[in-house]
């Protein structure tokens, strides 16, 4: 699979939020504007791409035994660096983002992609996966974003589209909105694909971290 | 008390921390199956929560503050809670095998659980005491209980419709999600009712 292959994989065909459903919880909570999509988005592909890079640099280092804290050292170093830049450049993505920047170790994608792909293959192959995920989860929590602030608050970045024409519905930049627009889109995937990406692995068990300690990911019965 | 009873209220409640906050959503959507794994489930995010925070806080503030080490909170935290897992889970299987069994299967996956690392940031961020702390904790745990049991009543439900096949499995249940979610909006206000 060539370096494109790998970079177009991860935004089209196993998007990490639309098709395996990873990352939920940033891209439900995030997303009431597009901008601050945007910057999780942004700011998850920067730690996604770096983690992937070092830990594709030290797989023969790191014992396997061992493997999960490492990582989740490597991935809180980079988190807290992105914090730090963010707090510096943009204070206020930072302000509104909040909580969910720590968070970001514990987004499975992250995790997920350093146990599965980056611990396996060569760097360049780790960092091209990394850009590829990673701008398939900015693409999809920006699509979020921006059909929500459009909805629940009639503009976009800012902007007023509609808001003065039509009385915006604040209920889509609320939490019941988020789990709203995000079954649609999942739904809007479904259709597209007819229903072939979503099945194929549903939950992306296989994906999961703890896939190896529940042991059930194979049998297809992983009851989480 | 009355502090303490606030706090709790409007953890379990008004800012739930799954319906509202949106953390812990990925058990939220997979465990909530069946009504058994899904108590399971929650009993072990309690668990585990409230003894984070108890681990968590003292470092924090005996520690990392003194020392001006705060930068490093993240990296310490997850650390200790992973750690605090894996010893949790191997004291159970020595000590309590009949709690191991019901809640071992979970207790893995609980470490990259957005929820428990939450709570703990959260104590900090709020300055709450370390009395106040440890009950934020049990409230936010009792709050993802609560939203596991309902949700999980609304699932086996969804099981026997004739969904439309674009929105069969993961976008029903979404959409569900939602409807839930609006009726945890009505909590909004209760607080200060009660209370002041």
């Amino acid at each position: 699979m060539t370096k494109l292959d790998l970079i177009k994989n991860g935004i089209i065909k196993e998007n990490p939020v639309l098709v395996l459903l990873l990352g939920a919880c940033p891209t439900l909570a995030v997303t009431t504007s597009a901008i601050n999509g945007l910057g999780m988005g942004v700011s998850t592909m920067t730690v996604l791409i770096c983690s992937n890079i070092v830990i594709s640099l030290l797989k023969s280092v790191i014992s396997p035994k061992v493997r999960i804290p490492c990582y989740i050292v490597v991935i809180a170093g980079f988190v807290t660096m992105v914090g730090f830049l963010l707090n510096a450049y943009v204070p206020d993505i930072y302000d509104s983002l909040g909580l969910f920047i720590p968070l970001i170790v514990v987004n499975c994608i992250i995790l997920g992609r350093a146990e599965m792909f980056a611990s396996k293959n060569s760097v360049l192959n780790s960092a091209a996966d990394g850009i590829g995920m990673g701008l398939g989860f900015t693409l999809a929590l920006f699509l979020m974003g921006a059909i929500r602030e459009f909805l629940g608050a009639g503009t976009l970045f800012g902007f007023t589209i509609t808001a003065n024409i039509i009385k915006p519905m604040t209920i889509f930049a609320l939490p019941p909105g988020g789990f709203f627009v995000f079954g649609c889109l999942v739904a809007l995937i479904n259709f597209i694909s007819k229903g072939r990406a979503i099945k194929k692995t549903e939950m992306g068990c296989s994906n999961c971290p703890s896939a190896e300690a529940c042991g059930k990911s194979e049998k297809g019965e992983c009851n989480n | 008390m009355k502090e303490i009873l606030m706090i709790m209220f409007s953890v379990i409640l008004v800012d739930n921390f799954v319906l509202t906050k949106f953390l812990g959503i990925c058990p939220f959507l997979g465990v909530s199956k069946k009504l058994d794994s899904a108590v399971g489930m929650s009993g072990a995010v309690i668990f585990v929560m409230v003894l984070a925070t108890i681990v968590t806080y003292p470092i924090y503030i005996y520690i990392l503050e003194p020392s001006g080490l705060k930068y490093l909170q993240t990296i310490v935290f997850i650390l200790v809670i992973a750690s605090l897992v894996q010893l949790v889970e191997i004291s159970l299987k020595k000590y309590i095998p009949a709690l191991h069994r019901s809640l071992g299967v979970f207790l893995p996956l609980i470490t990259t659980n957005c929820a428990v690392l939450g709570v703990t940031i959260l104590n900090i961020d709020e300055n709450y005491t370390y009395i106040q702390s440890i009950f934020n904790a049990l409230g936010a745990g009792i709050g993802f209980l609560l939203a596991m049991v309902i949700f999980a009543g609304v699932r086996q439900k969804i099981e026997y419709c004739n969904v439309p096949a674009t929105f069969k499995g993961i976008p029903s249940i979404l959409i569900a999600a939602s409807i839930v979610s609006v009726s945890f909006m009505g909590f909004s206000g209760v607080v200060d009712g009660i209370f002041k």
